[in-house]
């Protein structure tokens, strides 16, 4: 018998993710590439971005790890694309804020698909594998707003 | 689950009686009882071990060898009738060969410190197995860095056994030293230590160190019979404490070694300049050290001996057959290392799907189930059979082939979320 919680954590849009994960390979003009790796796990993200006049014009990644991790990279790439370096960064702090189990974030519509993800919420030792692909926005996001002095 | 319905093994144990020393079992977690199958991380510890902790610091407690006051006198024996006991345990009959570490990391890098950066030199040889544990690959790297020496390594086959036949090859004048695994903590495979120490002998001088971590809380062991020149154990994964194990190692390669760290019950006479050591054990033993962690594992070696590790390793044995049958039952299921389960302690790791194996630890612990999943601190395994990760079901003597049935049960729900 499968057990409530597990249904909410398991939804069929992150197996969907999981399986045929979006924006998956390389950049050649990238402007930014950052690796990121969980070591307690061996879970792998490679985060690649085109950035140009501040707008993610392009996101790829290439990945491996469980079903967490590797669909909440899918759905983030998803979401980036065409968007500021400014608006990722909100983006990246709603999605922590539903991970700390903001039931608010949880709700906003521009999460998008990784709305999704908010049953992980509830297992705190998987919330490391849902923002794998966030650690890896992190750097070009740092590096943004060191250059233009703040976000 | 009714406990009624837990049947007794022809090994003679009896789960039901057995599980009553542990306590910690008989929880509920997530709403399911607890079906406790991560023994090769850490086993849970009986009553009886908790009760000598216990009374130790309400009774007992000072520090050993120093002081002449009663408490002392009573503490300073627990620790040496603890130290007998858990060398016997392993066939070790002189307590000066006998050496409390923190754990078989601590008693493998103070063998690396204390004889491997002491007598190895530019060239000579260190033997190691791709099966083995990050402890006791890491210190002769940095060995090998200080040295010169040069690391060789025996491979494994396709069912996660080592390519014996390579010894032929890999051991030679120039080997000084061979540490390997007695039992795979991350494939199960019980390694045939005697004779890969016979045909060591045969070729070269070479010391051998044998990493008992998954052996000794499982399968009787003497070292002496054994052959090896050193060996080295956890009490954690033996129904004793944590921060507590032991390097066994001969009389005359420890006499032999400088100290590992130096400070206070490992020195004779300190002067300005220079020091002399104590006698052995104690020149290994600086400051104070796990006294209630050694008298717990005495006590777990007691109680170890109650049932007796004959029994207890036939028990897994059933437990373990049980399970690779019903587990080959499971669709999609890949179960890593040798097929004959003569050649394999209680440990089964395997893959399902293309559920990743954190993804199959969530979906059991949420039933209750508590298995390992990650790399299992043996990334040179996982590249052999080229996974990142596998999922780790690990058996000890409280186990029972209900848990067993619970296991393929949650394995069946992994298999219905990610159809
Ligand atoms: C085969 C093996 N060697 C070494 C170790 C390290 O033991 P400890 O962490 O107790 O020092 C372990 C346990 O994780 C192990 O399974």
């Amino acid at each position: 018998m499968e057990s409530p919680s597990i249904g909410s954590l398991y939804q069929d849009l992150i197996l969907e993710h999981y399986r045929r994960p979006r924006n998956q390979g390389e950049l050649p003009d990238r402007t930014a590439d950052v690796h990121v790796a969980n070591p307690v796990c061996g879970d792998e993200i490679r985060l690649q971005l085109k950035i140009a006049g501040g707008i993610i014009e392009q996101a790829r990644f290439v990945g491996s790890g469980c079903s967490i991790s590797q669909a909440s990279a899918s759905m983030m790439t998803s979401l980036l694309e065409g968007r500021s370096l400014t608006d990722a960064e909100a983006l990246a702090k709603r999605f922590g804020d539903m991970m700390r189990g903001d039931a608010d974030a949880a709700r906003d519509r521009r999460l998008g698909d990784l709305r999704a993800l908010q049953g992980v919420s509830k297992f705190p030792v998987r919330i490391k594998c849902a923002m794998l692909g966030f650690d890896a926005l992190r750097k070009p996001l740092e590096h943004n707003s060191a250059i233009s002095g703040g976000p | 689950m009714s406990p009624s319905t837990v049947t007794v093994t022809g090994s003679g144990i009896d789960p039901v009686a057995i599980r009553r020393d542990f306590p910690i079992l008989e929880q509920q977690i997530n709403g399911h009882a607890l079906a406790y199958l991560d023994n090769a991380a850490t086993s849970q510890k009986p009553t009886a071990v908790l009760a000598v902790l216990d009374q130790y610091y309400r009774r007992d407690n000072a520090n050993v060898h120093r002081g002449i006051h009663e408490l002392s006198r009573r503490a300073t024996s627990a620790f040496e009738d603890a130290r007998s006991r858990v060398g016997r345990f392993v066939g070790a009959n002189d307590p000066g060969e006998v050496i409390f570490t923190r754990g078989t990391t601590e008693a493998i890098n103070l063998m690396a410190h204390g004889w491997g950066l002491e007598f190895l030199n530019e060239g000579d040889e260190i033997l190691l197995t791709t099966m083995e544990h990050h402890s006791n690959v890491v210190p002769w790297q940095l060995v090998a860095r200080r040295t010169g020496a040069v690391l060789k390594w025996l491979e494994l086959d396709d069912e996660g056994r080592l390519r014996l036949e390579a010894l032929d090859r890999t051991v030679n004048s120039r080997t000084r030293l061979v540490s390997l695994t007695h039992v795979s903590n991350a494939l199960g495979t019980v390694n045939p230590v005697a004779d890969i120490v016979r045909a060591v002998r045969y070729r070269s001088e070479a010391v051998v160190l044998i990493d008992g971590a998954q052996a000794v809380p499982h399968l009787p062991v003497d070292v002496a019979a054994l052959d090896c020149d050193a060996y080295a154990f956890s009490g954690h994964k033996m129904c004793g404490p944590t921060g507590i194990g032991v390097l066994w190692a001969r009389r005359s390669l420890l006499d032999a070694m400088p100290p590992f760290q130096g400070g206070g019950e490992m020195i004779r006479i300190v002067r300005r300049e220079s020091s002399t050591w104590a006698d052995l054990p104690h020149k290994f033993e600086a400051g104070t050290p796990d006294i209630a962690g050694a008298i717990g594992l005495g006590t777990a070696v007691q109680y170890l001996e109650g049932i007796g590790m004959s029994r207890i390793a036939r028990h897994e044995r059933e437990v373990l057959h049980y399970a690779l049958d019903r587990m080959s039952t499971v669709r999609d299921l890949r179960i890593f290392g040798p097929s004959d389960p003569c050649e394999r302690s209680g440990v089964i790791s395997f893959t399902l799907s293309d559920a990743h194996p954190h993804d199959i630890a969530t979906i059991l612990d949420a039933e209750g189930i508590a298995i390992r999943a990650g790399h299992h601190c043996a990334q040179l395994v996982m590249r052999h059979f080229g996974v990142a990760a596998t999922a780790r079901a690990s058996f000890y003597f409280y186990n029972t082939t209900e848990d067993v049935d619970r296991l393929v049960e949650g394995l069946e729900t992994v298999r219905t979320v990610f159809a």
